[in-house]
């Protein structure tokens, strides 16, 4: 059966988001660092002067620590790697990372959210009782303990991350859809003989997708800040070229004692940049920072 | 009030044994041999099964996880595989480490952000605004660890004014805590790893701060406290800051557990004797009961912390405690 309900119709997603940017420059601003770092990533090849594996050579020797300089913008590591290529290469694994762990977090989230939300009763306090239990394991120590007991690399931070991090997205789909549920028109979607399942994920679903994806923008810098926490710990892939990776490489090869600046500066700001970036995005920044304190 | 506490008691211990039990499960069902684990591989067969028998490994699992609970409630955690001394001492000795960096820190950053954080709300839309927001925004979104490394390699290696590692230098031994804390190179070694932490954590009280402060500002009784005829200040320390501070003194507590088990990465940096080094160093060696241990111990902290945040939000809301009062 059809419904003629507003929640059946799709969103037609592009005004809203352009009008989104346009009321907020700060948003505007976050999604701009977004569409570099994408770019950055894409066009990584095309964008990166070297090979960021390549052993490069000065004459006969390797290249290591060399200055930034007009061949190498901003040096070269201990290894003799090109620092720009590095970066460069280091925004694939940063999205890859970012975008699989936000998706799951966020899928998880607003799963549990809207049952809780939406059913109540038994439900609800089961998700409860499971947001309490996973707000009490220590995100950092668990990622390890996980890693050193399975294998380390780029998908122990993911799955941490999607276990850990979804209860403050289920919080907070929770408290929408338990307003959401009370409208005339799921009433009216009741009325017309559609189903709970139907209800839940064809009406009141789509209300509350503009506000998981906020928390998603939160979630990819969690994530990216978990796989840099992850590298320099050394349980991250060390084959794998990240911006964590690259802090780790220079803290081990005493780029601090030598004040290699141009080697550790310039992944940590990229990873405060896309950090940030999901910050600015999500509006109201403060709230989404400690849900727990938003509301009483 | 009384049945609230005790309803939090209640759910805390439920909270603590779901997360022991989880911790037991993680440890011992990982695909692979569990004894692996437990007992060091350079071990000979002999002495295996000999260790094996001594920490009841041979047992069935649901035995095994009554002896473990048994044992925690005893404060037992087993003894090291890489030193020869009980867990248990590994983790007393480290962890005033971590609590002192995270006290001392927590009280800096919270102090810091309560004052700015006021300020900003109370200096709306000016430029002070427009560059503490982003800046503040900008700290909570990067690493500790990078944080770290910058300061080290400007504040010790360039300019050499603070030690670059650990917490006594070197020829020095760290003594008692009571020692520690009168020790003057204790507090110079704490400078760096402190700094770090501030910085890092007082992002979250400043926004905090200014969000409920502008929130507090528009509400009735501060109103009525301007239609009195109180002064600007007046209104601002007396009236609105004291509730203000309300969910700032929530946050400093789930702070305070989320930073035991987040400095993880910031004792690395700096290599400060705590438990999250303890945690690291012993995942890294293979040290399982270590591990387990400290895993534990940080997140005991945190659950414990979260329900004296409850329950200090509970305490503190007026709205609650003048509906106890009547």
């Amino acid at each position: 059966m059809r419904c003629s309900i507003p929640g059946c119709r799709s969103v037609r997603a592009a005004r809203p988001v352009l009008r989104f940017l346009r009321d907020e420059p700060f948003a505007a601003v976050g999604a701009a660092i977004y569409a570099v770092i994408v770019a950055m990533a894409v066009f990584a090849p095309e964008l990166a002067p070297y090979d960021p594996r390549a052993i490069l050579r000065d004459g006969h020797r390797i290249a290591r620590y060399l200055p930034i300089s007009a061949a190498h913008w901003l040096g070269t590591t201990a290894g003799g790697h090109d620092v720009l290529s590095q970066l460069i290469y280091g925004a694939r694994t940063a999205l890859e990372v970012g975008l699989t762990a936000a998706v799951a977090v966020v899928a998880i989230g607003t799963l549990l959210g809207l049952l809780a939300g939406y059913l109540g009763g038994w439900v609800d306090k089961l998700v409860t009782r499971l947001a309490d239990v996973v707000l009490g394991l220590p995100f950092l120590p668990f990622m390890l303990v996980l890693a050193a007991l399975t294998a380390p690399g780029v998908r122990v931070v993911i799955v941490s991350v999607a276990l850990l991090l979804w209860p403050n997205t289920a919080r907070v789909i929770r408290s929408q859809v338990l307003s959401l549920r009370e409208r005339a028109w799921v009433e009216a979607a009741r009325v017309t003989g559609c189903s709970t399942g139907r209800i839940m994920f064809v009406h009141v679903l789509p209300q509350v997708l503009p506000l998981a994806a906020l928390y998603g923008s939160v979630a990819i810098g969690w994530a990216i800040l978990a796989e840099a926490a992850a590298s320099f710990l050394g349980f991250g892939d060390p084959d794998s070229i990240s911006w964590g990776v690259m802090l780790q490489n220079a803290y081990a090869n005493q780029a601090l004692g030598r004040g290699a600046w141009n080697w550790f500066t310039p992944p940590g700001l990229a990873i405060v940049l896309m950090v940030l970036a999901g910050f600015l995005i999500s509006r109201g920044s403060e709230k989404l920072l400690f849900p727990r304190l938003a509301e009483p | 009030m009384a049945r609230l506490i005790a309803d939090r008691i209640g759910h805390l211990l439920l909270v603590l044994w779901v997360v022991t039990t989880l911790t037991f499960l993680l440890f011992r069902l990982m695909p692979g041999d569990p004894t692996l684990n437990f007992l060091s591989p350079s071990f000979t067969g002999e002495t295996r099964a000999a260790l094996l028998h001594g920490f009841g490994l041979d047992k069935p699992i649901w035995e095994q996880y009554l002896i473990y609970l048994g044992q925690l409630l005893h404060g037992n955690f087993g003894q090291s595989f890489l030193q020869n001394a009980p867990v248990s001492q590994i983790l007393w000795d480290a962890l005033p480490n971590t609590v002192i960096l995270t006290l001392v820190s927590l009280c800096l950053a919270y102090a810091f952000g309560i004052v700015a954080g006021a300020f900003l709300a109370f200096r709306r839309g000016g430029l002070a605004e427009a560059v503490a927001i982003p800046v503040a925004l900008a700290t909570r979104a990067a690493p500790e660890f990078w944080l770290g490394m910058l300061l080290l390699a400007l504040f010790a290696f360039q300019l050499g004014w603070f030690p670059t590692d650990g917490a006594v230098s070197p020829g020095g031994s760290l003594g008692s805590l009571g020692q520690r804390l009168l020790s003057g190179d204790f507090w110079w070694h704490l400078c760096l790893p402190a700094l770090t932490l501030t910085l890092f954590l007082q992002g979250l009280p400043l926004l905090l701060m200014r969000a409920t402060m502008l929130e507090v500002l528009n509400d009735e009784f501060i109103v009525m406290a301007r239609m009195k005829g109180l002064s600007r200040w007046s209104i601002v320390i007396r009236h609105a800051a004291r509730n203000a501070l309300l969910p700032v003194v929530t946050a400093f507590a789930l702070g305070l557990g989320a930073s035991v088990g987040g400095n993880v990465v910031i004792e690395t940096v700096f290599a400060w004797p705590g438990i999250g080094r303890v945690l690291v160093q012993a995942v890294q060696g293979a040290d399982y009961p270590v591990a387990q241990g400290a895993f534990i111990v940080i997140a005991f902290v945190l659950v414990v912390m979260n329900t004296m945040a409850d329950l200090a939000y509970a305490l503190l809301d007026p709205r609650v405690s003048v509906g106890a009062r009547r």
